[in-house]
């Protein structure tokens, strides 16, 4: 078991090195340094002065290790476009980019379970082929433009909800919250729906197919004989075991939530972490760039290794074969 | 010439199953009258949307012909320069095309070259590239295209960024996709190069790269063929996308995706036709596409066609 546990944490290390290094490329290699922070007339002994006091003609491993260490404290040098420590512009836009992922996810893993249950269980009826042909123009229709049809239908004709921003929000700390309040919430609805409507066509397939699977194989024909009826079959039996491949696929799926919500956040103008390096890739403005870079492998490689872990102690067949490869 | 590769296609097995397919046959007309369309945009197209002189200010805001206020002029309605809707959309269906052809076949060549080599000549090679291609399939490709953009835009002067839009997308979309493209033909090479007339090939003496190219490259074309309509629509997708977020095509040269990210600010203002037309005609060519792409899948998969 510690193997396991000690060779998924050198795995994601190895991962997150590599990240570093390709962010430390960025930052190095993509454009001057000096010159996006000086400006052009600065004279060539001040360029050499900073030069030096940032470390720039130090060897490049040197500089490649103080790059880890100060990203593994959190610092990533101030944006060439807003002036302002990268470290202090992330964590301000970290919260709004959370909290929408995770209600996406939430609503994403609901009604694609439920759905994909459904649909598995009825499977000619006519609302299962009504949410299957649904799900079949949800992953035809772009993020963006479902995000403009719901502006269109729910703010412009409708106008019950706010089409940009974050509402009012509640601060703790450093951390700023919108689900306190009344308008935090509506703002909320929006965005968080276009984002999960990809995911939760892609679960209701999964758990959909993982369900009709199941439903064949001897251990529920068993179950049938011995006269339990099909709910409980199909609510304790089946569905139990359909939902194992659910845990990875949503491990992934809040690493895609976040990718994707780069693409929300733009539409619904809403103050994450995705909109921040939207405008970073517009303006090439390095330092967000490569900061955003390595957060995001960051939180990709703690859902993974969450992800390996919580596998470890649901499924038993995962224990098994970790215990016969060490033997 | 055209007819004759036609009437070969309908007459072999994959044209009968073509012919049974109502999705496959209207997806596809679909499609080619787009593509049609588009490549012959300077005919078709009832303005040039980028000639000055054929463009008024005063036109801004026309809506289409069946609202209030309709001009007989123009079909789908005017934009906020007074450019026509349908030229302007001909036009930019032109550039995402070229940019979703060009960029897949990037994608394929890379990933197939990758592919074949790593399942067909094994080792540690097979094993660097095959963590690469699982590596990067984790990161999602939206996500991957960005960076790369990101980074290309990086390394080109800004007074370039307009001029080589074409360019850093057909990259950045091309690095992103070639993944599907390498797990899948390392695949079909791991089981072609087994098989019997592989070894024999080699008894005869022929080198490992007419192997590859003339022997199993031709055998294992059909699930490319797959992934690559699959990944064209993709591709579209991700340029329109990349266009809509403002790194991708610029409004002097505007995609499918440029110009509903500008109709999308008149959509309070009531001018919805402005980004509504853009989406819808994005939105009909990559259905038209993944239709034609999931008949493709079971037309050519042989183990569903036994039953």
């Amino acid at each position: 078991m510690f193997n396991y546990f000690l060779k998924r944490l050198l795995q994601s290390i190895l991962v997150m090195l590599i990240v570093g290094f390709v962010s430390f490329s960025l930052f190095n290699f993509v454009g001057d340094p000096v010159n996006n922070m000086v400006g052009q007339e600065a004279s060539e002994e001040t360029r050499e002065e900073i030069r030096e006091k940032l470390g720039l003609n130090d060897p490049v491993y040197t500089q490649f290790f103080k790059f880890v260490v100060n990203a593994s404290n959190g610092e990533f040098g101030l944006s060439y476009e807003l002036r302002r420590p990268v470290s202090l512009l992330i964590s301000e836009r970290l919260p709004a980019t959370l909290e929408l992922v995770l209600v996406s996810a939430l609503i994403a893993i609901f009604f694609g379970v439920l759905f994909g249950v459904y649909t598995a269980i009825n499977r000619d009826g006519f609302v299962s082929n009504l949410i299957l042909i649904t799900s079949l123009f949800g992953v035809s229709l772009p993020t963006f433009v479902i995000g403009i049809l719901f502006i269109y239908l729910f703010s412009v004709i409708l106008g019950i909800l706010p089409s940009f921003g974050r509402g009012e929000v509640v601060n703790f700390g450093f951390w700023s919250t919108g689900f306190l309040t009344i308008s935090g919430i509506k703002a909320l609805i929006l965005p968080s729906i276009t984002l999960s409507l990809f995911q939760m066509t892609y679960i209701i397939r999964l758990v959909r197919a993982e369900m009709i699977e199941i439903l064949q194989t001897d251990y529920i024909k068993f179950a049938r004989a011995r006269g339990i009826n099909n709910k409980v079959i199909n609510n304790r039996h089946a569905l139990k075991n359909g939902l194992i491949p659910v845990i990875t696929i949503t491990g992934i799926n809040i690493g895609t939530l976040i990718a994707f919500s780069i693409i929300t956040e733009t539409v619904f103008q809403w103050p994450g972490m995705g909109l921040l390096f939207i405008n970073a890739v517009q303006f090439v403005d390095v330092p967000i760039m490569s900061a955003y870079l390595i957060m995001v492998a960051f939180l990709f490689v703690m859902i993974n290794f969450i992800v390996d872990i919580a596998y470890y102690f649901i499924d038993p067949r995962i224990r098994l074969k970790e215990e016969e490869v060490i033997k | 010439m055209i007819p004759q590769i036609i009437k070969t296609f309908l007459d072999s097995d994959i044209g009968y199953s073509f012919k049974k397919s109502k999705v496959a046959i209207v997806s596809s007309i679909i499609f080619v009258i787009i593509v049609l369309t588009s490549l012959l945009a300077v005919v078709i197209a009832p303005y040039n949307p980028f000639d000055p002189k054929s463009v008024s200010l005063m036109d801004a805001f026309t809506p289409p012909i069946w609202s209030i206020g309709g001009s007989v002029d123009f079909l789908l309605g005017t934009d906020q320069q007074g450019r026509d809707m349908l030229s302007t959309m001909i036009y930019g269906s032109q550039i995402s095309l070229i940019v979703g052809f060009a960029s897949i076949i990037f994608a394929m060549v890379l990933g197939v070259f990758l592919g074949v080599t790593a399942g067909y000549l094994g080792g540690r090679y097979e094993i660097v590239v095959m963590r690469f291609t699982d590596v990067q399939l984790t990161i999602p490709s939206i996500l991957m295209a960005l960076l790369v953009d990101g980074i290309a835009r990086g390394f080109i002067s800004k007074s370039l960024h307009n001029d080589m839009a074409i360019y850093v997308l057909i990259l950045a979309i091309g690095v992103s996709e070639w993944p599907q493209f390498a797990r899948i033909t390392r695949a079909a090479t791991l089981v072609e190069k087994n098989k019997e007339y592989v070894l024999a090939s080699r008894i005869i003496g022929l080198s490992d790269i007419v192997i590859m190219i003339k022997h199993i490259l031709p055998n294992i074309l059909r699930p490319i063929l797959v992934i690559a309509t699959i990944g064209l629509s993709q591709a579209i997708i991700t340029e329109s996308t990349l266009s809509f977020l403002g790194v991708g095509f610029p409004p002097t040269n505007p995609s499918l995706g440029t110009l509903i990210r500008f109709g999308n600010n008149f959509l309070f203002s009531g001018e919805w036709w402005i980004t509504f037309f853009p989406a819808i005609f994005l939105v009909v060519l990559a259905l038209s596409i993944n239709l034609l792409g999931d008949w493709m899948r079971d037309a050519l998969n042989p183990k569903l066609k036994v039953r």
